[in-house]
């Protein structure tokens, strides 16, 4: 028997790149194949030109694109407005862009359901709040009245889902289904998606991470600069991944199984491939003029010399603890109200010299305003912050003005906290000079900062809106430096960034924790990067914190239910045993 | 793609603005002719070889008219808009930064402002001020100076909370240097861009005025003046109500397509 | 769910007080602001009412002011202003030998035609335009956008006499001035559209293309819908809720407009009134009708916002 879905050397053009190469791969019935690869690699391309909406400007070729038995690559329009829906449903990311946020749940599932099935205008409405029903929505009734921005993420995204399903299509292909989502609710869409799997239909997951389709997917294949560079069955990938990239991948899932080793290998700057070599050859410390010239063998392993055996990790620099440190933070019954709900209710913390505290917690919990007031630039309602001794919630600005050098922060989103008006230099020159340092001595200070970083001096004379993601952080970091501060407020410093440059700035903060004594407050949502990066973990829920422990002690016996949950949900590269 | 296809139109543009500036500066680099003499044996000629837009009814050449009405007329609409973005950017940035009463009374008598129609506005001011082209210049500020004040304000709040101010603090910076490192340039972008386009109206509206009686007077080359004096003749001379016209046009043509380019580099620098 | 209905309509009501409560502010925020300006004009008011050629005697004059209150102080004549506006009284006009308040009524109905026709046409020339050229690449969309700008560089005064020349002159097809009935609307109708046409053909077009690029759209196409669906049933809801915000710019002009093409037509009217008050410093008759335009200003206002609510229920809750 043929399998459902056939793609053989598929290709994708934009005028002047080349998105996708030779992509190859095939796909059963009741069978799951994820696609991973950061942004750029072209996954989510690929995904859209299988129900034809790569794009206007988009040129797609291939040897072979069948559905089902029928050849997809001579459709017309006509002949594509019946695949799509009817026997190719697509979810993409994010329901609340994704889902027309002018209209009601309700008539988005009807729109689907009539462009495909001829449902009698009176059953209309049975068949809406039934497909709500299967995908888990509870109350139908009420939720088909309400608009995408009335629902929770988790609700919003079964409604994406339901509408998908309303043409009950044979394969359903999901583009990061939970990337916007909360560990626990992401767990859940999961579970939807797997029974999905179990009634029959083919899934094809898209996504960045590894450990979220592990628990998921049949098959992982592995993109990379638009060739497929790997693919295998799930624990073949994750037991013994052969190409240099998906190894790279993998060891760069922070975890704290991964503490004390580096996340990302020791970064190689090869010279670029040619335009048929392999793309990873400008990153491959095994690149050679071989890989740099001619295209890698075809698939399931496109690598001119791939790796065998267990990924090895690396040790990383060694972060002391100190014994007995001198406490540097106390946070202390603080509570912060905004307009009359509470965002922070009784949370008390401490740090100590030289230790990583890490708050984990999903959106909305507190965790935000909890750094904030820990910087002082919120003012708690009630409760106290002291640092290093001093009543630091309670100075006016003025007073707090001279002791700011020695707590700095960094935030998620790096280009927002740079003045866009000014350079790199420009704006590391303005932090040392605030921090006393006097003009002559900027430059070079600025330059010994960007070294410091991992960046070369060249960066100076760039603005900040030039750089890439990983870039920009780096910057921000070296900011924060610039007046050698002793504690660092890091509110989700790595989640707007792909998994390899994710694992470049852990390694980063880790070795200048090393190198510098550094404590850090450190925020996420992902307990796997505040599992590797910290040395106790306060976990924050509905605005206060349920539980506060040593890493390790947590991670093996959670004391709050809560934690418990959290801590259930999340993905991890492990293979289930089952 | 589709910068190559606009590339062209803004060289044009620039190429139209840079033959405005000499114009207005230096007509006699492109007529000999006086715009006022008047010769009552070349009446009413239609455009020809002599007259490349014809001549009014004192005789007066059309095409001599346009180009020394450069000055008079892009001077009022460049002096308004001047005027409007300085004054609108004081009063915003005063709104934004002094404070809850202020705010409330600067905003209170924009919005009031903002409910009338500018035209109008103008009709108003030069009631009380009496016509004549720098009282159409305070008009036309006047008009425009609301929308601006709201921009300014709403940038500068804008820019306060933003991450580059909050960050400034965790360093230690002062109000004073951040309002000014920061906020006002920060703010002052959006608002120069708006007044990039802001020009073109204001070039629109000085016509109009003059067109009305308000600001240049005959015998005046100024556009607007010269589409009033034509306007009475057009049944007889159709190229009286063309040429004048047509420079007006192209005038705002070209500023506006050179405006929005600026604009988008703006946005392109800015967002990344 | 029962307990919210009545917290829901009170907070409605709330709504609908403060509203008015704006729109009362605004009216008679425009009302002082028309009062210090005339309390500001240079020279005396007994003159302006008199007219450059007369010379009357210090009695009459004297007279004069007294019927105008000139003589009270300026508190004073502050507020009798306001308590007489109350009553719907503007006062009598310096020029026109009859109240503020017939001379505005006369020239309403003329001035209301013209502005409704000129909605109509430019609406429909927009909507036309932005739907047809939406996303398209190429021929079809550079000449949109090229129409466009054109459009809205046209001053109006000169499009008025380029249509006048054009088809009253050269063609005569429609009247050269004033008249009445359609034909006479058509010319001076289109004039005061097409700058208009264009401003709004432009913020529909980029509308449409905001809503065609965000993922609903691709949403909406995975699901089997066609191009024009996604276009009329999604994008075009998308694409009306910037268009709102400009409402009080298209008051302004079409105010603004009128004072021009009704000049150029020499038809009768608000904004004739308008140009004919300020020339001859007749206050009186300016200031009412600052405080209509500010009235039609907020009343559109506020039915914009309500249709804005109507499409997007993001603001309702």
């Amino acid at each position: 028997m043929s399998p459902l879905l056939t793609v053989d050397g598929l290709g994708v053009t934009f005028p002047g790149t080349h998105a996708v190469r030779d992509v190859s791969f095939t796909l059963d019935k009741g069978e799951c194949l994820a696609i991973v690869g950061e942004s750029g690699s072209g996954k989510s391309v690929t995904a859209r030109s299988l129900v034809g909406l790569a794009g206007d400007t988009a040129g797609v070729t291939a040897r072979t694109l069948e559905f089902d038995g029928t050849d997809l690559t001579g459709l017309g329009e006509r002949g594509w407005r019946r695949v799509r829906g009817g026997r190719i449903g697509l979810v993409l990311q994010d329901a609340l862009v994704s889902l027309d946020p002018l209209r009601t749940v309700g008539a988005e599932i009807a729109e689907a359901l009539r462009a495909h099935r001829d449902v009698p205008r009176a059953q209309v409405r049975g068949e809406v709040l039934r497909l709500l029903e299967r995908a888990g929505v509870p109350e139908p009734e009420v939720r088909a009245g309400q608009y995408p921005h009335q629902l929770s993420g988790g609700l919003r995204q079964r409604a994406l889902i339901a509408s998908a399903l309303a043409g009950d299509p044979d394969l359903l292909i999901a583009d990061e289904p939970t990337t916007a989502l909360d560990v626990t609710v992401q767990a859940r869409v999961l579970d939807l998606l797997d029974q999905l799997k179990a009634e029959g239909r083919a899934l094809l997951l898209i996504s960045h991470d590894l450990a979220v389709v592990s628990r998921l997917a049949d098959r992982v294949a592995v993109m990379y600069g638009g060739l497929l560079v790997e693919e295998g069955s799930t624990r073949e990938i994750l037991d013994g991944p052969r190409h240099p990239y998906t190894r790279a991948l993998a060891a760069a899932v922070p975890s704290a199984a991964a503490r004390g080793t580096r996340l990302a290998p020791v970064r190689h700057v090869g010279e670029p491939a040619l335009a048929d070599g392999c793309p990873y050859a400008a990153r491959c410390a095994r690149a050679d003029d071989l890989c740099r010239t001619t295209p890698p063998p075809p698939a399931p392993l496109r690598c001119h010399h791939p790796e065998r055996g267990p990924v090895l990790r690396v040790v990383g620099p060694a972060v002391e603890r100190p014994e007995a440190g001198e406490r540097l933070l106390t946070v202390e019954g603080v509570s912060k109200a905004y307009g009359g709900r509470p965002a922070v209710r009784d949370a008390s913390l401490y740090l100590d010299r030289g230790e990583a505290l890490g708050v984990v917690g999903e959106s909305g919990s507190g965790k935000t305003t909890l750094a904030r007031i820990a910087l002082g630039l919120v003012k708690p309602d009630s409760g106290t912050v002291t640092f290093a001794g001093v009543p630091w919630s309670e100075l006016p600005e003025r007073r707090r003005r001279p002791l700011r050098r020695r707590v700095q922060t960094i935030v998620q989103d790096p280009l927002g906290s740079f003045d866009p008006r000014h350079d790199s230099g420009a704006l590391l020159g303005e932090a040392l000079g605030l921090a006393g340092v006097p003009r002559s001595a900027r430059r070079a200070r600025a330059a010994d900062l960007l070294d410091r970083v991992g960046l070369p001096s060249s960066v100076a004379r760039r603005r900040p809106a030039e750089l890439s993601g990983g870039q920009r952080q780096r910057v921000a970091i070296a900011r924060a430096l610039a007046s050698e501060p002793e504690l660092i407020v890091c509110d989700e410093p790595v989640s707007a960034l792909d998994v390899s440059v994710q694992a470049q700035i852990l390694d980063l903060l880790t070795a200048l924790r090393a190198d510098l004594s550094l404590s850090l407050l450190f925020i996420s949502h992902d307990l796997g990067v505040i599992a590797h990066i910290s040395d106790r973990v306060a976990v924050m829920k509905d605005a206060e914190i349920v539980e506060t422990e040593e890493t390790v002690r947590l991670l093996s016996s959670p004391a709050h239910p809560y934690s418990r949950d959290l801590f259930a949900a999340v993905p991890s590269l492990a293979v289930d045993p089952a | 793609m589709r910068d190559r296809l606009r590339r062209p139109s803004l060289v044009l543009a620039w190429a139209a603005l840079a033959l405005l500036a000499l114009a207005a500066l230096f007509p006699g680099l492109f007529t000999g002719r006086s715009p006022i003499e008047v010769d009552a044996a070349l009446s009413l000629r239609p455009p020809g070889p002599d007259h490349w837009f014809g001549t009014d009814q004192l005789g007066r050449d059309q095409y001599a008219r346009v180009v020394h009405g450069a000055r008079p007329s892009l001077v009022i609409g460049l002096g308004a808009i001047l005027f409007a973005v300085a004054a609108g950017a004081l009063y915003g940035l005063a709104s934004a930064l002094l404070g809850r009463f202020a705010d409330r009374v600067l905003m209170g008598v924009a919005d009031i402002l903002l409910a009338l129609p500018q035209l109008l506005l103008a009709l108003v001011a030069l009631a009380v001020l009496g016509s004549g082209q720098v009282n159409v210049m305070i008009a036309i500020a006047l008009a425009f100076l609301p929308g601006y004040a709201r921009l300014m304000r709403a940038e500068a709040r804008v820019v306060r909370t933003s991450g580059y101010v909050e960050t400034s603090v965790t360093l230690g910076q002062g109000p004073v240097a951040r309002a000014f490192r920061h906020v006002l340039p920060n703010a002052l972008g959006p608002l120069l861009i708006l007044a990039s386009a802001g020009f073109g109206m204001s070039l629109i509206a000085a016509s109009a005025l003059s067109f009305l009686g308000f600001g240049a007077e005959p015998p005046s080359p100024e556009w607007g003046v010269m589409l009033a004096e034509g306007r009475a003749l057009l049944q007889s001379a159709w190229w009286l109500g063309v040429f004048p016209g047509a420079a007006i046009t192209l005038t705002v043509v070209a500023v506006t397509i050179a405006g929005r380019a600026a604009q988008a580099r703006f946005t392109r620098r800015t967002a990344g | 769910m029962k307990t919210q209905a009545p917290s829901r309509r009170a907070r409605a009501l709330r709504a609908g007080a403060a509203r008015l409560a704006g729109v009362v502010a605004v009216l008679w925020g425009a009302a002082t602001l028309a009062f210090l300006a005339l309390a500001l004009i240079p020279g005396d008011p007994v003159t302006i009412l008199l007219g450059p050629f007369t010379t009357a005697s210090q009695e009459i004059r004297d007279q004069i002011a007294a019927d105008h209150d000139l003589d009270k102080p300026l508190y004073q004549r502050y507020l009798i202003y306001l308590g007489n506006l109350v009553t719907g009284d503007m006062g009598e006009s310096y020029q026109l030998q009859k109240p503020v308040f017939d001379a505005l009524a006369e020239a309403l109905g003329p001035t209301v035609e013209l502005a409704l026709a000129a909605v109509v046409i430019a609406v429909g020339i927009a909507v036309v335009s932005a739907v047809l050229t939406a996303g398209r690449e190429g021929r079809l969309h550079r000449l949109a956008t090229a129409w466009e700008l054109i459009a809205v560089s046209l001053p109006s005064h000169w499009l008025g006499i380029l249509l006048l020349t054009a088809f009253s002159f050269q063609l005569k097809i429609f009247p050269v001035v004033g008249g009445s009935g359609a034909a006479a609307l058509v010319l001076p109708a289109l004039t005061l559209a097409l700058p208009i046409a264009g401003v709004l053909a432009q913020v529909l077009r980029e509308g449409l293309e905001a809503a065609l690029a965000q993922p609903f759209a691709v949403t909406a196409r995975a699901r089997g819908l066609s191009r024009r669906e996604v276009r009329l049933r999604h994008a075009l809801r998308h694409a009306a809720v910037p268009l709102a915000t400009l409402s009080g710019w298209l008051a302004g002009t079409l105010l603004g407009g009128a004072v021009i093409v009704e000049t150029v037509f020499g038809r009768p009217g608000f904004g004739a009134l308008a140009l004919q008050s300020a020339m001859n410093k007749d206050m009186p008759v300016l200031i009412g009708i600052v405080l209509v335009s500010a009235l039609v200003f907020v009343v559109l206002s506020a039915l914009i916002d309500a249709f804005h609510l109507l499409v997007d229920p993001r603001l309702r809750t």
